[in-house]
């Protein structure tokens, strides 16, 4: 009965759903359906729709959709979607994958306290099998990176190298360059998507411990791990550290700029690291015979010290969501909501919730945190607590700037590799990573080598004035800027900004931007991210800059901005772009203003000393003149006369720049009451 | 060998000295050295009563060498006194615009020029002029020549003796540079001298023989006199004793002309010295003359707002001061009309040579 009534409901259903449909096909929505489509297809609904009508027929039930219908795993979803992994292009692929691999490295050398050795080599198999030319476009490489790191211990490789979604840093709060447990696996996948070949690991945790070498392939449908060769190495040349080998589908020709400047910019955020960086080179353009196939650059160690250790913190209060309240609270092994609160949270004192409690109804009896976890009224009700209440700001001695000193030390540093660089007038033996190198005009000759190492000094000769490097023969000012830490959502984040102004660099061109998160320097999406935002919305004509409406300054300058963060808010999973969060958007302009105000005064001095430098230029060249027709006129010779004469201008225009400099002191002290004025808060 | 200097010219090149061994002694003394440049604007300009002259008056101005607004313009000072110093030693006299290509040359290895236009020469010259107290003839500089001369006068100049009885219809053109020691006055039977505005109305007045008939010198200016005009106009009054009458459009411009004839110029006060006439007279045209003469109304040009602030501004001249000259202007003013020479010729076109001027001498019916 039951089922009959069913079958004739379903009956009726299915004709009365036919009506509908016609008269939707009849009125024409999808005139142009393919009879093929409709004839072929082995849905059912088909027969509802005759295949005289030339509309479209319904394709699939539910019921077959149903037995489609299944688990996606993530490495599936990221094969479709590579580009959200930074795997766009095989040019980008390239740098992606160097740069996982590097972060890793440097990730780990600094949780382990290690000063960071490491080797960078990108290898064109179709140069070293004697092609004698670079791959022209998209070819086979290798990418080999490998530190001198803790190491990873053996159990542990194939599902750090073989799974996505697998890592040590998401779910912590700590500053580090890695946060997802993506990165490397992804990069491993993408290998053995183009290449079919697995990623070759090798480790050592230690001078007592064998180093293993493995090869892993990831089974994408499951999202699992599969070693195809396993091996123990009674010898290995490190005592401890990682080695990761990638074969990859990728295009050096287009991608090595990437590469290039990605490297460079990693030894400027990190100038506790050694790097060696082997990239291949074609018989045209090699420059030492000894090297076939493959050159290397070496940036050497600017500084011993590493960087303060970033410590592990506990979530702030300020930035928990409501639902990831309720799911702490579940996860709770306190006995009442007080001491999950305290244990759950930084800077909740037993004061401090108590306050909280205070402000809930349910707040005087002791209450089990798992109730919260079921209870959303409640829930909400703590969560609204806990806004009202005033808490101390999360401890910032998680957050590891790179500091004043460093960042100056590693803006000069880099700068010495532009401008060695600019002297190089071939494009392929020269980094030409960075527009700022380029913005050089190329010298004629081609240089000797690439920069050796001893070319490099760390620190340059003594500057010829406060804030300013005197570099491979030009002056650039520098000026650095750390911001006190600050909290968005929750997050401890602290801003650093450095510039490099002056040297050689054209005038009229828009400034260059470096950015970075965690160190890690960020190449792409510049318009999509907050970093440039920051710089964007900051007035720099008030520092003697122009800058046209809506757009970075122009003038001579090179502009670093570091953010370091517990978590950096990144708009996608490739962490190309800073996501715009009105927080960190305030402290990157108040971090410009302050380094604006250095560059201000610097160029109001600088042009002071120009103009002084000009008239006595102009003066020399009238004396010329003047003594030349006093000559004539008075019979004399003009030798001597002229010798008279630049000695007076001497004494008049050293006179008038004193009076000059006490005129811009005072000048100088008024605007600091101002300044006081119109700055922030702090 | 350079020719032998006149006296005159031994001065000049003295003066010239002088400022440069002044400069020499500032530099020795460690001093910036400077010049002490009499100013030349209208601040600066005196009227003399007493002398009935322009004058200019005692201010002066340092222009210092190492100072960056003064220092191009004491080079350019320099680059000036030198190439007259030149001119001078080798008897030689140039234009203001050739001596602006002389000194004209791009300094050291810049891009930059001593001079980029004459406009920059022309007043360093004058600036040197009232410093050294030399007029620019003195420095052998002469502006663009023009003007024309017949009378009954012989002449010599620079050794040729010249008969302006006989210098046919264009007459004999004055040389821009008419000093004593160019130009020399012989043997004449002129009674006066008759400054004619313009060149048509003066060649009207040679071939009507006006200067024969009369006795009296007839010079044009083409417009405002230059320099060798009025300054020989100014010697044929102060060494023949001959009076001077002038002959202009009634228009402020025309005003204008006759006033510098007779006080000299604002700009180049510290010349009146040598170049005005204060006993010179106005003659016409008058801005009564159109009733006087009946002239008709449709010969009379509209003044316009130029026109009438010049004329306004005259009225406050020192010279003007006298209460006909207070009428003549007013009538322009309140008027608004202005009359050309040329208007007289409806009642004929030689009235002006056998009527108009005549009977203007033979009433006194002039202006001073
Ligand atoms: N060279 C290495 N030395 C030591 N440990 C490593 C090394 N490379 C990776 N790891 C470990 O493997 C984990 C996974 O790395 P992976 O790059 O996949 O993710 P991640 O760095 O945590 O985050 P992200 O996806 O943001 O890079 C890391 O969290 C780290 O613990
Ligand atoms: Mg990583």
């Amino acid at each position: 009965m039951a089922k009959a009534s069913s079958e004739t409901k379903a009956v009726a259903r299915g004709r009365k759903a036919g009506k509908p449909q016609l008269g939707l096909f009849e009125e024409g929505q999808a005139p142009a359906a393919p009879a093929a489509v409709v004839t072929e297809s082995e849905a059912p609904a088909a027969e509802a729709a005759p295949a005289a009508k030339s509309a479209p027929a319904r394709r699939v039930t539910a019921e077959t959709m149903a037995t489609k219908q299944r688990d996606i795993s993530v490495a599936e979803f990221f094969v479709k979607n590579r580009h959200l992994l930074g795997f766009d292009n095989p040019s980008k692929a390239l740098l992606t994958t160097i740069k996982e691999a590097v972060d890793n490295s440097l990730d780990a050398c600094e949780e382990a306290g290690i000063l960071p050795d490491l080797l960078i080599e990108v290898r064109d198999l179709a140069l070293d099998a004697g092609s004698g030319e670079l791959t022209k476009g998209e070819g086979r490489f290798v990418v080999v990176v490998q530190d001198n790191g803790p190491g990873i211990v053996k159990a542990q490789v194939p599902k750090i190298f073989g799974k996505l979604l697998y890592g040590s840093k998401f779910h912590r709060l700590k500053q580090s360059r890695g946060q997802q447990g993506i990165g490397i696996s992804a990069a491993a996948m993408y290998g053995q998507l183009t290449t079919g070949k697995p990623v070759r690991v090798t480790s050592r945790v230690g001078k007592r411990k064998d180093a293993h070498v493995f090869d892993i392939q990831l089974d994408t449908r499951k999202n699992e791990p599969v070693v195809t060769h396993d091996d123990t190495l009674t010898e290995w040349h490190q005592e401890h550290g990682t080695r990761v080998e990638l074969e990859i589908v990728a295009n050096w020709q287009q991608g090595q700029r990437f590469v290039n400047r990605y490297v460079e910019h990693t030894a400027l955020a990190n100038p506790h690291a050694a790097i060696r960086y082997t990239r291949p080179v074609g018989a045209a353009q090699r420059t030492s015979a000894s090297t076939p196939g493959n050159e290397s650059l070496v940036f050497p160690r600017a500084t011993n010290e590493l960087p303060k250790e970033a410590l592990e913190i506990k979530p702030h209060p300020h930035g928990v969501e409501l639902g990831a309240l309720m799911l702490a609270a579940a996860e709770s092994k306190s006995h009442d909501v007080r001491g999950f609160l305290q244990t759950t949270f930084s800077r909740v004192s037993s004061q401090a919730a108590e306050e909280i409690l205070a402000k809930v109804p349910w707040g005087k009896k002791a209450t089990r945190p798992r109730l919260l976890a079921s209870n959303r009224t409640m829930a909400e009700e703590l969560h609204k607590a806990i806004a009202a209440t005033k808490l101390m700001n999360p401890p910032t001695n998680c957050l590891s700037p790179i500091g004043d000193e460093l960042m100056r030390k590693g803006l000069v540093s880099f700068l010495s590799v532009i401008e060695s660089e600019g002297d190089s007038g071939d494009e392929s033996t020269q980094l030409d990573l960075d527009s700022a190198g380029m913005k050089k005009k190329p010298g004629k000759a081609v240089k000797a080598a690439a920069p050796a190492p001893e070319a490099m000094p760390a620190v340059p000769d003594a500057p010829a004035e406060e804030g300013v490097e005197k570099i491979k023969g030009h002056n650039y000012f520098i000026a650095t800027v750390t911001r006190p830490p600050k909290v968005y959502r929750g997050n401890p984040f602290q801003v650093e900004v450095g510039l490099a102004y002056g040297g050689s660099w054209p005038a009229d061109k828009t400034i260059e931007l470096f950015r970075f998160a965690n160190r890690v320097p960020l190449l792409f999406q510049r318009g999509a991210c907050g970093i440039t935002e920051g710089i964007v919305s900051t007035d720099w004509r008030n520092y003697l800059l122009s800058q046209p409406k809506g757009s970075l300054p122009v003038g001579p300058m090179a502009l670093l901005v570091h953010i370091a963060s517990v978590w950096v808010p990144f708009t996608s999973e490739s962490k190309e772009a800073v996501a715009h969060y009105p927080d960190i958007l305030k402290e990157i302009q108040l971090a410009a203003q302050e380094c604006g105000r250095k560059l201000a005064t610097f160029i109001r001095k600088k042009k002071a000393a120009d103009y002084q430098a000009q008239r006595r230029s102009i003066f020399e060249l009238y004396i010329e003149e003047v003594a030349a027709a006093i000559g004539k006129i008075t019979d004399r010779k003009p030798g001597p006369i002229k010798r008279e004469f630049l000695k007076v201008a001497h004494q008049v225009t050293m006179a008038e720049e004193e009076e000059g400099r006490a005129q811009d002191e005072s000048r100088d002290a008024k605007p600091k009451a101002r300044r006081a004025a119109e700055t922030e808060e702090e | 060998m350079a020719p032998r200097k006149d006296a005159v010219s031994k001065k000049t090149v003295a003066k010239i000295e002088k400022l440069a061994e002044g400069v020499l002694k500032a530099v020795a003394g460690g001093k910036n050295p400077s010049l002490d440049i009499p100013v030349r604007s209208l601040a600066n300009v005196k009227w003399s009563d007493k002398r009935r002259l322009v004058e200019l008056g005692s201010q002066k101005q340092k222009r210092y060498f190492f100072n960056v607004s003064m220092a191009k313009k004491f080079m350019q000072t320099f680059l000036v006194s030198e190439a007259c110093k030149e001119l001078i030693d080798s008897g030689k006299t140039t234009s203001i615009r050739d001596l602006y290509y002389v000194t004209k040359h791009t300094i050291g290895d810049t891009k930059q020029n001593t001079f980029e236009e004459q406009d920059e020469s022309d007043p360093i010259i004058e600036d040197l002029e009232v410093t050294v107290d030399a007029l620019r003839e003195e420095l052998h500089l002469f502006a663009a020549r023009k003007g024309s001369m017949v009378g009954p006068i012989t002449i010599v100049d620079t050794g040729d003796t010249i008969d302006l009885r006989r210098m046919g219809s264009g007459g004999w053109a004055v040389p821009s540079i008419v000093e004593e020691n160019i130009i020399t006055f012989k043997k004449h039977e002129a009674k006066y001298v008759l400054l004619i505005e313009k060149d048509a109305v003066w060649t009207r007045f040679n071939e009507d023989k006006f200067w024969k008939r009369n006795s009296c010198i007839i010079v044009q200016g083409g417009g405002q006199p230059p320099r060798g005009v009025r300054r020989l106009v100014q010697r044929l009054h102060s060494e023949l004793k001959l009076p001077v009458y002038v002959l202009v459009d009634n228009d402020p411009w025309g005003f204008y002309i006759y006033s510098v004839m007779k006080q000299g110029s604002i700009n180049l006060a510290y010349e009146s010295m040598r170049m005005a006439v204060p006993d010179a007279r106005f003659v016409g045209l008058s801005s009564f003359d159109k009733d006087k003469y009946q002239l008709p109304g449709n010969v009379s040009i509209k003044m316009d707002d130029g026109d009438n602030n010049r004329a306004k501004q005259m009225l406050a001249y020192p010279w003007f001061r006298h209460a006909k000259w207070q009428k003549e202007i007013q009538e322009m003013v309140r008027s608004g009309l202005k009359f050309e020479l040329e208007a007289l010729s409806r009642r004929g076109i030689s009235f002006i040579t056998e009527e108009y001027v005549p009977k203007k001498l033979k009433d006194k019916d002039w202006l001073e």
